[in-house]
C-alpha cells in the first residue's frame, strides 16, 4: 500500500471530490497560485482552474460567508482558513449562519460546506498561533466537528465531509502534514460519527483524537514494554461522538483517561468524563483522569512551550494513575 | 449632538408624487397598503401577547420593499434582516404564513423554528431574516458566486439597515462582490437610525451610497425612499446591470420608520422627536401614492375604500389562520438540527 503524508492524503480527498461533484469548489486565502500556505491545495489550481479554486483576500468573515451564501444556493464549498486561529474572525458565520440555518429556517436551507485547515498549536509560534478549538466548535449543535490524526483517517473523513450535507468543521494538524501513513489506492470513505480502536488491550482506555492520537500510540508502545496494555481509541469525529465506542472500550477495560491537546476547563476531556460517569460507573476501578494543555495561553520559549504541553509522559502518568502504579 | 440632516435625495420629500401606469400603480399601492395593515395587526398580535421576542415593525418603508421586489423574476434571490415582514410579504410569502411564524405556529413560513427575525421560504428563493448585523451581507455575496459559478442569469437582493455600513463584514462582502463582479443589489434601507444612534453620529460619512466609492465597478446611487416610482425605476437599472454586465450596486434609498426600532422602542421622545416623525409622516409612501392617483384620476376613492377592505380582510384571515394553526409538537424540537444522512 502506498505511504504518503498527511498534506497529500487531504490533496487527494479534494481532488478527488472536485473531479467528481462540480458543485465541490474550493475557496481561501493562498488556496490557488501559491498552492496553499501549507500546500494542500498544490496543483489544484492548474487542474481545475479559477473558478473553482479560489483566491481569497484576507476576510475570514467574509468569505466564510461567501461559503454559506453559495451554500444555500446550490454549490458544495470547501472554505480553507490558514489557520483556526484566524478563523475566530469568522465564527459568527460558523456559529450563527451555518449552524443554524436548517433549524431556524424549519428544514428548508441545509448548509452543505466544509469549513477546514490546521488547528492547534505547532512550534514556538506563540500565543495567538497556537490554539486548539475542538470544544469551543463542537458545542454548537447544527454543525459536525472531524479531527483525523492520520493520512488514511485524514483522506477518507475529508471526502465525506464534503459528501455531507451538514456544514462540518474539520481540523487538521499543521504538525500532522507532514506525517505519513498507509493510504489504500483507490476510493474508500470514512463515515463520520464513528470512532476507530487504533489499539486493542485490557488494562486502560486511552480516548483521543487529532494530533493527540500519535502520542497516544507511542504511550501505548511503551507501556506494552511494561506490561499495560492499552485501548486507543481515536474519536475521529468529535460531534456526533460515538459514545458506544467509548463505552464498549471502558466496559472492558474498567480504568480511562482522556487525551486532548486543548485546555482543561470545558474541554472534550470534561464531556467524555461525563459520559463514562453516566454509562458506565459501576465498571470504573479508578477515576477517570484527564491529560491536556497548561491552562496559560501558549508561551513562545520553547522550554516553557514543551512543558504547556500535553504529551507521552504526562499520558504515561495518568495511565499510571489510574492503574494506581504510580 | 450632531445636526439632524433631513432626507436629502433625489424627489425628497415635499415633492408632489405623480401617478404612473395605472395597472401597475394599483399592484404597488396594493403591496403597500398589505404591508401597512398587516404591521398594524402585528403590533395589535405583540400586544396581546400572541406574538414573543423581539418584533421589529417596516411601517413607513413600504415603497423599498415593494419597488425593489416588483423589479425582480421568480428565479431571482432575496435575503434581508431581522426587519424582514414586509420584504417577505411583497416576496409573495402568504400572509397566514408570515403571521403564523410570527405566532409561532407549525403553518408558519419557517414551521415556527424561525419567528418574527427569521422568515424564509424556499419557494420563492427568499432566504430569510438574519440577527446579525451585516452578517447576512456576505450571505448575499456567496448567492451570488453561486450564480456566477453556474453562469446563470439570477440576480440577489440584500436588504440591509444603515447602521450595517459601519460593520467588517459589510466592507469584507462588498469588496469580494465588486473584485468578483458578483450579481448582488446591495440596497441600504437608510431610515435614519441604527435602533436609536442617528445615521450622523455612527457613520463618518453622511452620503451613504459613497461607500460604493470604495470598489471599483460598483455604482452607489440614492434614491428617495418614500416614492414608490423612484424606488422602483432606480432598482430596476441596478438589477439589469448585475443580471447583464454581473455587476453590483449599492443602493442607498432613504426611508423612515413610523414606529419604534422594536415592539419595546417608544415611537418617538428620546432619540428622535414628535416634530421629526410628523415631517416624514407627511410623506407617507402609501398615502402619497394614493393621493397621486386620486388626483390623476386613475383610481377613484371608492377603489380606493375597496382595496382598504380587500387587505383588511387578507391580513384578518391571516390572523384566523395563524390564531387555528397548532403550536409545533414537542417532536420537532430535535428535527432539522442536521440533515440525516443516516439513511
Amino acid at each position: 500500500m502506498p505511504i504518503i503524508t498527511y498534506r497529500e492524503a487531504l490533496n487527494q480527498a479534494l481532488r478527488e471530490e472536485m473531479s467528481r461533484d462540480d458543485r465541490v469548489y474550493l475557496m481561501g486565502e493562498e488556496v490557488g497560485v501559491y498552492n496553499g500556505a501549507y500546500k494542500v491545495s498544490k496543483g489544484l489550481l492548474e487542474e481545475f482552474g479559477e473558478n473553482r479554486v479560489v483566491d481569497s483576500p484576507i476576510a475570514e468573515l467574509g468569505f466564510a460567508g461567501i461559503g454559506v451564501g453559495s451554500a444555500m444556493a446550490g454549490l458544495r464549498p470547501v472554505i480553507e482558513f490558514m489557520t483556526w486561529n484566524f478563523a475566530l474572525l469568522a465564527i459568527d458565520q460558523v456559529v450563527n449562519s451555518a449552524a443554524k440555518m436548517l433549524y431556524m429556517s424549519g428544514g428548508q436551507y441545509n448548509v452543505p460546506i466544509v469549513f477546514r485547515g490546521p488547528n492547534g498549536a505547532a512550534l514556538q509560534l506563540g500565543a495567538q498561533h497556537s490554539q486548539a478549538f475542538e470544544s469551543w466548535l463542537a458545542h454548537i449543535p447544527g454543525i459536525k466537528v472531524c479531527s483525523p490524526g492520520t493520512p488514511y483517517d485524514a483522506k477518507g473523513l475529508l471526502k465525506s465531509a464534503i459528501r455531507d450535507d451538514n456544514p462540518v468543521v474539520f481540523l487538521e494538524g499543521e504538525m500532522l502534514y507532514n506525517t505519513k501513513g498507509e493510504v489504500p489506492e483507490g476510493e474508500y470513505l470514512i463515515p463520520l460519527g464513528k470512532a476507530d480502536l487504533k489499539r486493542e488491550g485490557s488494562d486502560c482506555t486511552i480516548v483521543t483524537s487529532g494530533k493527540m492520537v500519535l502520542v497516544a500510540m507511542q504511550v501505548a508502545d511503551q507501556l506494552a514494554k511494561e506490561g499495560i496494555h492499552l485501548d486507543v481509541l481515536d474519536l475521529l469525529t468529535i460531534r456526533p461522538m460515538d459514545v458506544e465506542a467509548i463505552y464498549a472500550s471502558v466496559r472492558k477495560t474498567q480504568r480511562a483517561v482522556v487525551l486532548e491537546e486543548g485546555w482543561e476547563i470545558c474541554g472534550i476531556g470534561a464531556q467524555v468524563v461525563d459520559f463514562i460517569q453516566r454509562e458506565c460507573f459501576d465498571h470504573l476501578d479508578a477515576p477517570v483522569l484527564r491529560v491536556h494543555q497548561a491552562d496559560v495561553p501558549m508561551p513562545y520559549a520553547k522550554g516553557l512551550e514543551k512543558i504547556a504541553k500535553p504529551d507521552a509522559a504526562k499520558t504515561i502518568a495518568a495511565v499510571k494513575q489510574v492503574m494506581y502504579r504510580a | 449632538m450632531a445636526t439632524k440632516k433631513k432626507t436629502a435625495a433625489k424627489g425628497a420629500p415635499g415633492t408632489v408624487r405623480t401617478a404612473g401606469d395605472p395597472a401597475l400603480d394599483r399592484e404597488m399601492l396594493h403591496s403597500m397598503l398589505l404591508q401597512r395593515r398587516f404591521e398594524e395587526k402585528t403590533g395589535e398580535a405583540y400586544a396581546l401577547g400572541k406574538i414573543g421576542g423581539f418584533c421589529h415593525l417596516y411601517i413607513g418603508q413600504e415603497a423599498v420593499s415593494t419597488g425593489i421586489i416588483g423589479q425582480l423574476r421568480a428565479d431571482d434571490y432575496v435575503i434581508g434582516t431581522y426587519r424582514d415582514h414586509g420584504q417577505a410579504l411583497a416576496r409573495g410569502i402568504t400572509p397566514r404564513a408570515v403571521m403564523a411564524e410570527l405566532f409561532g405556529r407549525i403553518d408558519g413560513c419557517s414551521r415556527g423554528k424561525g419567528g418574527s427575525m427569521h422568515l424564509f421560504d424556499r419557494n420563492v428563493n427568499f432566504l430569510g431574516g438574519h440577527g446579525i448585523v451585516g452578517s447576512h451581507v456576505p450571505l448575499a455575496a456567496g448567492v451570488g458566486f453561486a450564480i456566477k459559478y453556474r453562469g446563470g442569469d439570477q440576480v440577489c437582493v440584500c436588504f440591509m439597515g444603515d447602521s450595517v455600513v459601519n460593520i467588517g463584514a459589510f466592507h469584507e462582502a462588498l469588496n469580494m462582490a465588486a473584485l468578483w463582479k458578483l450579481p448582488v443589489l446591495f440596497v441600504i434601507e437608510n431610515n435614519r437610525y441604527g435602533m436609536g444612534t442617528a445615521v450622523e453620529r455612527a457613520a463618518a460619512v453622511d452620503d451613504l451610497s459613497k461607500r460604493a466609492d470604495g470598489y471599483t465597478g460598483m455604482d452607489g446611487i440614492v434614491v428617495d425612499g418614500m416614492d414608490v416610482h423612484a424606488v422602483r425605476d432606480a432598482a430596476g437599472k441596478a438589477i439589469e446591470r448585475a443580471r447583464t454586465e454581473s455587476r453590483p450596486s449599492l443602493l442607498e434609498v432613504r426611508t423612515y420608520r413610523f414606529r419604534g426600532h422594536s415592539m419595546s422602542d417608544a415611537v418617538s421622545g428620546t432619540y428622535r422627536s414628535k416634530d421629526e416623525l410628523d415631517e416624514y409622516q407627511a410623506y407617507d409612501p402609501v398615502f402619497s401614492l394614493r393621493d397621486a392617483m386620486v388626483l390623476a384620476s386613475t383610481m377613484t376613492v371608492a377603489e380606493w375604500e375597496a382595496m382598504e377592505r380587500d387587505v383588511a380582510a387578507i391580513v384578518q384571515d391571516a390572523w384566523d389562520f395563524a390564531d387555528a394553526s397548532p403550536e409545533p409538537p414537542p417532536g420537532a424540537l430535535f428535527e432539522d438540527v442536521l440533515v440525516d444522512t443516516t439513511s
